[in-house]
C-alpha cells in the first residue's frame, strides 16, 4: 500500500475515474493524433495547422483482436510468474475515426470479445516498482452490452 | 513502363539456424550468383547492401561489408534499411544505377544472423521509438499484429483455423525438395492444431521463425547482359517500394494507431493493394498475367491478404482460392512454391532477395522440385515494418 500511482507514460492519457487517451487534433484537416503529435500536423498539405490538446473517446468497438500467449520480449515488463496470457484489442473509435491498440483489463479472454463489442477505456497496473505503481490504458468490455457471440476459437 | 534490367546471376546461402557470421552467408551467396552469372567480382561496378539491424555495425553498413569481403576494387556501395522490405530497397537503388547508365553490372546482397524468439526492438530505454514502446506499453510483438490481420479475416470473411492451416501445409509441402529451404518437413492439419498458441487465432506452425541466410543477385542492363552471352535473361519488369498514403487505416507495425480518416478522405486503395498497383504499372500488366507469386506468409493467414491485395481474387474471397486449390503448385496460380516463409523462415535483409532469386529460378525452368510449369511471369510482395512496400515483377519471355 501506499504506493504512488504514475502513468507508464507521460502525457498520453489523462489519470482519473474515467480516463481518456489524449490526442492532438490538426484544426484546419479535422485529422486526430494518438500517439499526441506536437511537431507538425501529419495530414499532407496541412504543417501550417493548428495542433490542439485534444481528449479522445473513452468509448469504441472492437475492429480486432489477439492475445499474447508467450511472454514478449524485453522492454516487457513480466507482471507475473508463470506468465499468464493477455488480450490486446484493436478499438475504433467513431468521432476520430481511428483505431488505437491497448491491452485488455485483467481477466478478460479472447471468448470475451467479437470484432464489434463495445469498449471502454480504463486504467490498469502495467508494472510496479517498490515505491510506484505505473498504469496505463487498457480496453474492458462495456458491461452493459449484449454478451459476444460467435468468435469460438475452434 | 520502365524499362526492364536483366537478372545475370542468383545465389543463396541456405537459410538455417547456423550461428555463424552474417558475412559469411553473404559471401557464399555472392559467390554462387556471380558463378551463376558468369562474371568475375572484378566484373561488378556497384554493390547495394541490405542491412541487419541485430549484427552491429557491420551489419548496418553492408554494401561496404560485403565490397570489403570479397576484396576492396573501388567502386560505389550502398546500403538500405527498410525492414522486411530492406533487400528490394537494394534491388532499386542497383535498378536505379543500371537505368540511369551510371553502371552496367550491380551486386546486391543481403545476409543476417538472427537471435532465437520473438525479433525485439533495440536495446535501451527509448521512450520516444514506438517500437520499443509498443513493447513496453502493450507486449505487442510481431505476431500481435498478425492475430489481428487473421481474427478480423475469421470475423469479416468466414476464414477459418482451418484454411490458415492449409496455408501451412501447402506451403510446407511445396519446400520439401527446395535445397535452400530450413523446414523440410510435411504438416497435417492436427500437427498445426495441436501446436501452441502465440497470437490467437495463430498458433507457433502458423508464425515464420527467425532464422540465418543470405540472398545475392546480380542485376546488368539488357544491353550488357545480351553483350556477354545472356541471350534471355530473366528480367526485373516492376520494383515497388512505396509507403502508405494518408489517412492509413489499417492498423501497421509497430504503431499504436492507425491514422485518423475524421478529416481527409480515404484513398480508394489500401497501402497492401499499392504496393501491388506500383509493380503492375511498371511492368505494364495486371494480376491475370501473372503464373507464379512468392509472398511474405509471416502468418499463414498474410498470405491469404496477399491474394486479395495483388489482385488475384476479390476482398474476402481469398479462402476460395485456396479451397479450390489455385494456389496449389498444380493450380494456376502457385503461391509460394519455395515453401515461403513457412519452409524458410526469415532472415529480414535476405529474404526479398531471396524471392527474386526464386522467381528467377522459377522463369528459368530452373527450379528443381518445385517448378511451376511454364512460368514466364511471377510476382514478389513484401511488407516492412514502418511503412516499407515491396514488391518485384520478374519476366521472361
Amino acid at each position: 500500500m501506499g504506493k504512488t500511482r504514475l502513468p507508464a507514460v507521460e502525457d498520453w492519457f489523462t489519470i482519473d475515474d474515467e480516463p481518456r487517451l489524449i490526442g492532438t487534433r490538426c484544426t484546419q484537416s479535422g485529422t486526430y493524433f494518438f500517439p499526441p503529435e506536437h511537431t507538425m500536423s501529419r495530414a499532407p498539405g496541412f504543417a501550417d495547422s493548428t495542433l490542439e490538446r485534444v481528449e479522445l473517446s473513452r468509448t469504441g468497438t472492437v475492429w480486432s483482436y489477439t492475445n499474447a500467449g508467450y511472454k514478449p520480449p524485453d522492454p516487457y515488463i513480466p507482471v507475473s510468474d508463470p506468465f499468464e496470457p493477455f488480450v490486446i484489442a484493436a478499438v475504433h473509435l467513431e468521432a476520430e475515426q481511428m483505431v488505437i491498440l491497448g491491452q485488455c483489463v485483467a481477466g478478460v479472454t479472447v471468448d470475451d470479445i467479437s470484432v464489434g463489442t463495445p469498449m471502454e477505456l480504463v486504467l490498469e497496473t502495467l508494472y510496479e516498482d517498490d515505491d510506484n505503481e505505473f498504469v496505463v490504458w487498457k480496453w474492458k468490455p462495456i458491461a452493459t452490452a449484449t454478451p459476444a457471440t460467435g468468435s469460438e476459437n475452434n | 513502363m520502365v524499362e526492364p534490367v536483366a537478372i545475370i546471376g542468383v545465389g543463396m546461402h541456405p537459410w538455417g539456424k547456423w550461428g555463424r557470421n552474417f558475412v559469411e552467408y553473404g559471401v557464399a551467396a555472392i559467390r554462387d550468383a556471380l558463378a551463376d552469372a558468369r562474371i568475375e567480382h572484378t566484373d561488378v561496378q556497384f554493390i547495394a547492401g541490405a542491412d541487419t539491424m541485430r549484427n552491429g555495425y557491420p551489419g548496418y553498413v553492408a554494401g561496404a561489408t560485403f565490397a570489403q569481403a570479397m576484396g576492396w576494387t573501388g567502386i560505389p556501395v550502398t546500403s538500405a534499411y527498410g525492414a522486411c522490405a530492406s533487400g528490394v530497397m537494394a534491388i532499386e537503388a542497383a535498378r536505379q544505377r543500371i537505368l540511369a547508365g551510371l553502371c552496367d553490372v550491380a551486386l546486391v546482397v543481403g545476409a543476417d544472423t538472427t537471435p532465437k524468439g520473438f525479433l525485439a526492438p533495440a536495446k535501451g530505454e527509448r521512450g520516444n521509438d514506438p517500437d520499443w514502446l509498443r513493447f513496453r506499453l502493450l507486449g505487442a510483438t510481431n505476431p500481435t499484429y498478425f492475430g489481428l490481420y487473421a481474427r478480423r479475416r475469421m470475423d469479416l470473411f468466414g476464414d477459418t483455423e482451418e484454411d490458415f492451416a492449409q496455408i501451412k501445409i501447402k506451403n510446407a509441402r511445396n519446400g520439401l525438395n527446395n535445397p535452400n529451404a530450413r523446414f523440410r518437413k510435411e504438416y497435417t492439419a492436427e500437427e498445426v492444431a495441436a501446436s501452441p498458441m502465440v497470437a490467437d487465432p495463430l498458433r507457433l506452425l502458423h508464425i515464420c521463425a527467425t532464422s540465418d541466410g543470405g540472398a545475392a543477385v546480380i542485376l546488368a542492363s539488357m544491353e550488357w547482359a545480351k553483350a556477354h552471352g545472356h541471350t534471355n535473361p530473366a528480367r526485373i519488369s516492376g520494383v515497388s517500394t512505396v509507403t502508405p498514403t494518408f489517412p492509413n487505416v489499417v492498423i501497421d507495425m509497430p504503431n499504436f494507431s492507425t491514422d485518423s480518416a475524421a478529416g481527409l478522405p480515404v484513398a480508394p486503395r489500401s497501402f497492401k493493394e499499392a504496393i501491388g498497383d506500383a509493380a503492375y504499372a511498371q511492368a505494364g500488366i495486371g494480376p491475370d498475367d501473372i503464373d507464379v507469386a512468392e509472398v511474405y506468409d509471416l502468418s499463414s493467414a498474410l498470405e491469404l491478404d496477399w491474394y486479395e491485395d495483388l489482385g488475384f481474387c476479390a476482398p474476402g474471397d481469398a479462402h476460395k482460392l485456396l479451397r479450390d486449390g489455385h494456389t496449389h503448385m498444380d493450380g494456376r496460380l502457385p503461391v509460394n512454391p519455395s515453401g515461403g516463409l513457412a519452409c524458410f523462415g526469415e532472415a529480414v535483409p535476405a529474404q526479398a532477395i531471396a524471392q527474386v532469386c526464386e522467381l528467377t529460378w522459377q522463369v528459368r525452368g530452373e527450379a528443381t522440385g518445385r517448378q511451376v510449369e511454364g512460368a514466364k511471369t511471377g510476382i514478389s510482395a513484401n511488407q516492412g515494418l514502418f511503412g516499407h512496400g515491396s514488391s518485384v515483377i520478374v519476366t521472361r519471355p
